[in-house]
């Protein structure tokens, strides 16, 4: 144990390892080829934003990380580890690690938020070992500043405030890695902010890197250290907002124009 | 290969498909972790929500039954075997039927409806991500909660069925309620209750399968979920008339050995 432990130290000094490694996976659902060779590095501490089209497989591409979507071919490693490979008790130990905020926040309909807030400490309690499970969740509303709505049903709640239970909900387990799918999608442009800043709070209070799905370019710009755009299922484009909207090629300018127009 | 009709094959991929998934549920119904929390839920959930509606379609049921039948028996100078022929009537075949049909409205298109939207939602994909198998806990628990509780709205339908019909006989025909339920339990011999019993159980376990198939693999957008709900009901109230064919067919045969 010791030993393997001082190595990984060892070899993450020389170079540091990537938290996520995809490299050329593909995946088609029967002849829709969504994604044709896709590669996507996330290293410590480092938010990259993910930009493309809607239907060009960006949920798709986050859930291939977390073994909700099965891929063809290629690399998918979390944390140095295989995902396709696992078995499923280590899929879900590895789960626990990186959290994930879904599109529409797919809060439970039928619990309170405490219920739900509750539901990933029931099969995890002893990741979470020592500490009350009332605070656990006290503690996450805190985060995302709704102590107040603890009691209350989903339904209950505003989309702002449905998207920051969600994200309360995928800190409780305090991973690693967060993937954002469209964390501003349906919001309106304060609200948006709002939930940008968050993840900017959360980011340098707990040091995670995140992946973050996005097509609104107001919200990749403030938020990332660097930008991925997927087009035709691979990685079109890659660098930081400066970088990219300085190149010509029409299809990236694309991304740009739309922000520029509005 | 001989080319199928499109309409034929899609049946029988849809009939294989519900197999695995119940090969799927069997695989993970006697494997731990359980979830007896949420079965009592839904146990709770299930048999109290469709009670009233049980109970009051059952008492109709009774006295309809009652009112058509009467003039007939007293025709042929029978109609003192009224309480015999309305239990056997409604114990072995009426009741069960007709509330299990009821139940495929109603929970049928609720757990179709319920488990549609989780995963239009992605709910479905969050609970597998956080570390709990959604199958075990929505489906596992949902087909348990429907097989153990449709005998006993079952039951509840007979009964209440059996006393509306007392109510008739005894505005037109003065009969105590003891005289009427004793001859009612004279008629009922255990190969009457044994089969009835037996196929509300699987009326059960068809309802809350083709449900929760339905639901688990409804289609994207608000479309599916409606889509789900609706086919959900269509699918078990058919499959639900197959089990009645099968299980007196089986009886049948029993009866003659
Ligand atoms: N489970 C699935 N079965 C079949 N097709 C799917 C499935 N999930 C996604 N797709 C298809 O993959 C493509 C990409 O979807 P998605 O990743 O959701 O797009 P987006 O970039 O908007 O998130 C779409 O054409 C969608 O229809
Ligand atoms: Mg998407």
């Amino acid at each position: 144990m010791i030993s393997t432990q001082n190595e990984n130290i060892k070899s993450s000094i020389q170079s540091p390892q990537p938290l996520i490694r995809m490299k050329g996976v593909k995946k088609s659902f029967g002849s829709n080829h969504v994604l044709r060779g896709m590669n996507v590095e996330l290293y410590p501490r480092e938010n990259v934003v993910i930009l493309g089209k809607s239907g060009s497989g960006k949920s798709v591409l986050i859930k291939c990380l977390v073994g909700l979507v099965e891929i063809d071919e290629g690399i998918v490693e979390v944390l140095g580890k295989s995902i396709p490979d696992m078995q499923q008790e280590e899929l879900d130990a590895i789960r626990t690690e990186v959290g994930f905020l879904f599109q529409g926040s797919a809060l439970y309909d039928s619990m309170t938020v405490r219920e739900n807030l509750q539901f990933p400490l029931r099969r995890h309690a002893e990741r979470m070992k020592g500490q009350d499970e009332n605070t656990l969740i006290i503690e996450a509303l805190k985060n995302v500043g709704l102590e107040y709505a603890i009691d209350l049903m989903p339904a209950e709640l505003s989309g702002g405030m449905k998207r920051r239970i969600a994200l309360a909900r995928t800190l409780i387990l305090q991973p690693k890695i967060i993937l954002y799918d469209e964390p501003t999608s349906g919001l309106d442009p304060i609200t948006a902010n709002e939930i940008i800043q968050l993840i900017l709070k959360i980011q340098r209070e707990f040091d995670t890197a995140a992946l973050i799905i996005t097509h609104d370019m107001d919200c990749a710009r403030v938020i990332s250290n660097r930008m991925i755009i997927l087009q035709d299922g691979i990685n079109y484009a890659e660098g930081t907002y400066e970088e990219l909207s300085h190149i010509q090629d029409p299809k990236v300018k694309a991304f740009f124009k739309e922000v520029q127009s509005r | 290969m001989i080319a199928l009709p499109k309409g034929l094959q899609s049946y029988l991929n849809e009939t294989g498909n519900i197999a695995a998934f119940a090969i799927r549920f069997f695989r993970q119904a006697f494997k731990k972790p359980f979830e007896f929390k949420e079965l009592l839920r839904q146990c709770y959930l299930i048999g109290y929500k469709s009670l009233f509606l049980v109970i009051a379609t059952g008492f109709i049921m009774g006295l309809v039954l009652t009112l058509q039948v009467r003039p007939t028996m007293i025709e042929f100078g029978a109609v003192s075997y009224m309480p015999q022929m309305v239990g056997i009537a409604i114990v072995r075949e009426i009741g069960p039927v007709v509330t299990a049909l009821i139940c495929a409205g109603k929970i049928g298109s609720g757990i179709g409806a319920e488990l549609g939207s989780m995963k239009v939602t992605e709910q479905i994909d969050a609970m597998e991500v956080s570390g709990t198998n959604p199958f075990k806990y929505l489906v596992v628990t949902r087909i348990w909660a429907c097989t153990l509780m449709l005998p006993l709205l079952i039951i509840a339908a007979d009964a209440i069925g059996l006393f509306g019909s007392f109510l008739i006989e005894t505005t037109k025909g003065n009969v105590s309620l003891t005289l009427y339920f004793n001859q009612v339990f004279d008629a009922l011999s255990f190969g009457d209750l044994l089969p009835a019993t037996f196929k509300s159980f699987f009326f059960g376990f068809a309802i809350g399968l083709v449900g929760c198939y339905k639901g688990y693999t409804s289609g994207k957008g608000t479309e599916g979920v409606g889509r789900a709900a609706n086919t959900a009901v269509v699918v078990a109230s058919l499959l639900l008339f197959v089990l009645d064919f099968l299980a007196v067919l089986v009886a049948d045969i029993i009866y003659e050995i």
